[in-house]
């Protein structure tokens, strides 16, 4: 299959539109499950008032949330796929910006040091690009995530040591969830990554955090950690926005690599309840969104 | 208790709200955020926008640029207008009250002591909204009728006419309340029999 790259670019544009309209199914359900297990009259309260708020979004064609976040295409290609890498990677681009300037987005996007907006959601190094490989024949998916900053603030990494053992990084997922209370909008997506290096640890994450909801780490010890600490999260008391409730997180999400022997890393990186993605696979039958 | 208030209010008003109290907000409320604030009061810029008795909420919006009309006096219709977390601003609520004159901040998460400090001294409050609501928020928002600091936009002082602007929540008031403050405190009384829940004391 030839990747057709004009394509690519109006799917970035359009996936960008897409993951700021509509919440995906599986977030929705979470919020069902919250409802139905929260006991706070103001959690309940909270928690009606961001399902009215999809609602609204979606009858008046608006974008869920003002934070139009920095702005992340997670790129899959499968087998016997031909794409020139370095246009794939402008197409992706040019598409973010147009999404930006044709839909009149907020741009979210500015230079660290000089803090200059250049109003395209793009700047250096910025749409995040992350390309991968799968065994799928002929197939290519773009996943575009509107990564929100209320809840990317609440990014941590700690080099434990291998002494201080899984219980340490236990207690460090959860402090960090005491510390960060209503500050990342709950309620949120716990992701957790442990091992690797500092920076894969990092990555891995963010990886957690925008995994689906129902759907478990592929390693064993990490879904047995992640099932015990979605459990604890939701005994803090933190609820809804940080004023009290059950509902502080859907979920709590694992990831793990293998690490070196003298490291023990654990990462938190957190989604808010805006918990935006959107993704189109590309086959010769032609292009699906979902 | 349910207060509907007509902007700009006076320090009694502000001193009237309790935590757990609801309000909605009438007739004006201001935009302000991170940049906006570091230009203001770090960097001095002064504004030609009067803040004084007013709100101010904690957003930069997404707008359409249109012609000036009746309906957009500045060239600006709002389109999506949410709200960001409050945090990050704690060490500018003193100065926004004193030099400025702001009575209320609507915000998400909740603020912190030198927020308390300074509403009790000077009457003001913490207003509540949900964050990540902006499509239902927008639908309470009219107008852009003004704007200064544009150069930072989205990050500008915008002063939005508004109809019905609430619920809002009382999160924080002048009486050294804080529902933000009840729920750590509930919250870290908890942390240790959850630690050994986990096995991971």
């Amino acid at each position: 299959m030839d990747l057709d790259l004009t394509e690519v670019e109006a799917v970035c544009k359009d996936l960008y539109v897409r993951a700021l309209k509509l919440l995906p199914p599986d977030i929705k359900a979470g919020f069902a499950d919250l409802a139905r297990d929260e006991t706070s009259a103001t959690g309940r309260a909270i928690l009606g008032t961001m399902v009215e708020n999809i609602a609204v979004a979606e009858r008046t064609r608006n974008i869920l949330c003002q934070d139009t976040g920095i702005p992340i295409y997670n790129v899959v290609i499968g087998r016997d796929v031909r794409v020139e890498g370095i246009d794939l990677k402008a197409a992706i681009r040019r598409g973010c910006a147009r999404a930006t300037t044709e839909h009149s987005l907020r741009s979210s996007v500015v230079h660290p040091i000089t803090r200059v907006n250049e109003q395209t959601s793009c700047g250096l190094r910025v749409p995040i690009i992350h390309v991968d490989f799968d065994d799928r024949p002929e197939t290519v998916s773009v996943e575009m995530i509107p990564k929100g900053s209320g809840s990317e603030n609440g990014s941590f990494l700690q080099m434990l040591l291998p002494s201080d053992g899984i219980n340490a990084v236990k207690r460090f997922v959860i402090d960090r969830v005491i510390e960060l209370g209503g500050r990342v909008c709950p309620p949120t997506i716990v992701g957790v990554g442990i091992g690797g290096t500092s920076d894969l640890c990092m990555h891995l994450a963010k990886v957690a955090a925008t995994r689906k909801l129902r759907t478990a780490c592929s390693d064993p010890e990490g879904a047995r950690i992640e099932a015990e600490l979605s459990r604890a999260v939701n005994e803090l008391g933190i609820g809804p926005q940080g004023l009290g409730g059950r509902s502080t997180s859907f979920a709590v999400h694992v990831e793990v690599a293998a690490t070196h022997i003298t490291q023990n890393p654990v990462a938190v990186n957190i989604q808010c309840h805006s918990a935006r993605r959107a993704r189109a696979t590309f086959t010769p039958g032609g292009i699906a969104f979902d | 208790m349910h207060h509907v208030l007509d902007m700009p209010i006076d320090a009694a008003q502000a001193r009237a709200l309790k935590i757990g109290d609801t309000v909605t907000l009438r007739k004006t409320l201001f935009g302000i955020r991170d940049a906006t604030l570091i230009h203001m009061f770090d960097r001095e810029r002064r504004t030609h926008l009067d803040l004084s008795g007013h709100a101010v909420i904690h957003t930069a919006p997404n707008v359409h640029r249109v012609p000036v009309s009746p309906e957009a006096p500045v060239g600006y219709a709002p389109f999506c207008i949410g709200t960001t977390t409050s945090m990050r601003m704690e060490r500018f609520t003193d100065a926004l009250m004193r030099r400025e004159g702001v009575r209320l901040i609507v915000g998400k998460g909740g603020m912190g002591p030198k927020t308390l400090e300074a509403f009790a001294e000077q009457g003001g409050a913490y207003l509540a909204i949900v964050g990540g609501a902006a499509a239902l928020e927008t639908t309470w928002i009219e107008r852009i009728d003004d704007i200064d600091l544009d150069d930072l936009h989205p990050e500008s002082l915008w002063k939005f006419a508004i109809r019905d602007f609430g619920p809002l929540l009382v999160g924080m008031d002048s009486h050294g309340g804080s529902l933000f403050a009840e729920v750590q405190r509930d919250v870290a009384s908890r942390r240790d029999a959850i630690i050994e829940s986990l096995g991971a004391a």
